[in-house]
């Protein structure tokens, strides 16, 4: 067994939080941060006599998912209740699905090394999430003397999607994460924060020879709070399984947590029960039979996939990798499509406005908004920091508004709209402005929510293009240089750039450069 | 028909007397072996029952709506703290 050559092998569960309004079987907000116990009610825990019923969209975006997956929607799927206790599991069982699942038998593409791969989809379903432990007395559960529940989160509609074990590496796992997580929140389904488990995910690993058909014995891991945190958790029990093979051992079957701290994995101490959690129908549940008409319907919702958008953009729109992921993942491709179709001009003028600009817009709106409020913020980055005004992407401005309660922090919702951005290139193409100013018109829209010309108009920002104005400048220009004017005339054109500097700094910028160019030469000549 | 009730009851998290396992052991027995009539009966191509009545496709919009009484739910709570639950510790 020593040296032997192994292979790994990994499959994945991940689950994802829905971006509902409401909970999964009951009306209660599906909001993260509410004081502990306040969306709650008879429904959510397990009061006698309560009655759940299912949340449309909860339904619709986990259909959206799948769809996006390449699964097949089951014609029937049905709930069922899984038995187990903990303290967080006010009913004592998790409705969830089991035989029966919303969608089965898909694939997703990861790249990896420049290499596509496709890994399978077992299935994708619904369940509701548990209630949140505070341990008393200690850090983890380990030791703690007492528990305290919040039973907000209970209720949570989370869709569950299972990878086939097609994943052979720490890496392609976290790839793998990563791709999906990239995949929810371009379709609006999912916020998918691993740091706040609003995106979660389990492996299971196991090792076998190279070559061999079947699989070795696996583990569960647990306990991994980031993309990071999957690769090298799965990498310590990579390393764990080949170790106790190559002594000759047994790998034993078993749940691990990871500690990010320490990066190993540990068994639970004490004593595992195994499983046995006596699914049965929910009988208060109907199944769920999507009409045919309504799966097209969310079908044709979806539009391209990040993965075509992206060859899309890099090949019609001439962008690079780098800015065409940033669009897609940043939800920004509404906005950009939205200004081409008002205003056409090359699709990188755009890109640039949203890409390079709108950061430093934000990042400059943070600081005002930080130093008015005097509130300190170490960090004021916001992980979706920005809205596109009435753009298509409703759910990405939920996500937005979710994204400020979870922060905190208020920030001026930004008023850019396709529109806008269409009209301010469309004023720089026909010679009103210069780029430089643009930028300064543009912030300033996006601050005060005013149009485009009347900020132009009120700061008298309007490019020069009048020759004889600039003709006047460009004189005056040349009579304060004379030196420079000496040089010009002796054959040294570099001077030029000189003057048009000067002649922007005259005109605070507004000068036309190219006439600016033309007039001095003609005052220089 | 036998039963392993102490499993069963362990299962539910019940602590049975003897006599309590005997009778429910027989009880149990009874019912199981009333259902297993159906193994008499071809069910070769007839689907599992998972509800009685014929319905399907029963939703409910997603909107919100506060939460009706809370304070009746906390005051089922056994034991509190501020308004959380508590609970006795989890892993001995």
């Amino acid at each position: 067994m020593a040296n032997m050559k192994h292979e790994t092998v990994i499959g994945l569960e991940v689950h994802a939080q829905l971006l509902t309004e409401s909970k999964m079987f009951c009306s209660c907000p599906n909001k993260f941060g509410a004081p502990p116990n306040t969306n709650i009610c008879p429904v959510c825990t397990g009061q006698p006599g309560s009655l759940p019923v299912t949340n449309k969209k909860a339904v619709e975006l986990a259909i959206k998912t799948a769809l996006a997956l390449n699964c097949r929607i089951e014609p029937s799927s049905v709930f069922a209740r899984k038995h187990y206790f903990y303290p967080d599991l006010p009913k004592d069982y998790q409705i969830s699905q089991y035989e029966q699942p919303l969608a089965t038998g898909g694939w997703l593409e990861i790249e990896i090394d420049g290499q596509v791969k496709k890994i399978g989809i077992t299935r994708v379903h619904l369940e509701e999430d548990a209630g949140k432990l505070v341990h008393v007395g200690a850090a983890r559960i380990m030791g703690a003397e007492e528990s305290l529940v919040d039973f907000n989160r209970t209720g949570t509609p989370l869709m569950e999607i299972v990878s086939e074990p097609d994943l052979r590496s720490p890496r392609e796992a976290a790839a793998y994460t990563e791709t999906l997580a990239n995949l929810l929140r371009y379709l609006g389904v999912c916020d998918a924060k691993m740091e706040e488990g609003s995106l979660r995910c389990d492996a299971n690993l196991s090792l076998r020879p190279a070559g061999e058909t079947k699989f070795g014995t696996k583990t569960e891991v647990k306990n991994m709070n980031s993309f990071r945190a999957i690769e090298k958790a799965l990498a310590a029990e990579e390393k764990r399984h080949a170790e106790v093979l190559a002594e000759g051992g047994q790998v034993v079957q078993e749940t691990r947590f990871f500690d990010d701290v320490t990066e190993t994995t540990s068994g639970m101490r004490g004593k595992e029960f195994a499983h046995d959690y006596r699914y049965f129908p929910e009988p208060d549940l109907v199944p769920l039979e999507p009409p045919a008409k309504w799966t097209e319907e969310i079908k044709n919702g979806i539009g391209e996939l990040p993965r075509t958008v992206i060859a899309r953009y890099m090949k019609e729109y001439e962008l690079s990798r780098e800015w065409a992921d940033f669009l897609v993942y940043h939800e920004l491709t509404g906005c950009l499509e939205g200004a081409l179709k008002i205003y056409k001009t090359k699709p990188f003028n755009y890109a640039r406005w949203l890409i390079v600009e709108l950061p430093s817009f934000i990042a400059e709106l943070n600081k005002e908004a930080a130093e008015k409020s005097n509130i300190n913020k170490a960090k004021s980055e916001l992980p979706h920091p920005w809205v596109i005004e009435d753009a298509a992407e409703k759910a990405a401005e939920d996500n937005y508004k979710k994204n400020i309660e979870v922060s905190g922090k208020s920030l001026p919702k930004l008023n850019l709209t396709p529109a806008k951005l269409a009209e301010i290139e469309k004023l720089i193409d026909g010679g009103t402005l210069s780029y430089k100013i643009a930028k300064t018109v543009l912030f300033a829209a996006i601050k005060t929510g005013k149009e485009l010309a009347a900020i132009i108009a009120q700061q008298g920002l309007t490019q020069i293009s009048d020759e004889g104005e600039l003709l006047k400048v460009a004189r005056e220009v040349v009579k304060n240089n004379p030196r420079q004017a000496e040089q010009y005339k002796g054959g040294k054109e570099a001077v030029m750039m000189f003057f048009v500097g000067q002649m922007m700094k005259a005109t605070k910028g507004r000068a036309n450069p190219e006439l600016a160019a033309k007039m001095l030469k003609q005052a220089l000549s | 028909m036998q039963i392993d009730v102490e499993h069963v009851a362990r299962l539910a998290r019940l602590g049975l007397s003897d006599e309590e396992k005997k009778l429910f052991g027989e009880q149990l027995a009874a019912i199981l072996t009333y259902a297993d009539n159906l193994k008499k009966l071809n069910t070769d191509g007839v689907p599992p029952t998972t509800h009685a009545i014929p319905l399907k496709n029963v939703y409910r919009a997603d909107k919100a709506a506060p939460s009706p009484d809370l304070p009746a739910i906390m005051a089922g709570a056994p034991d509190k703290a501020d308004r959380m639950f508590r609970v006795p510790r989890i892993i001995e």
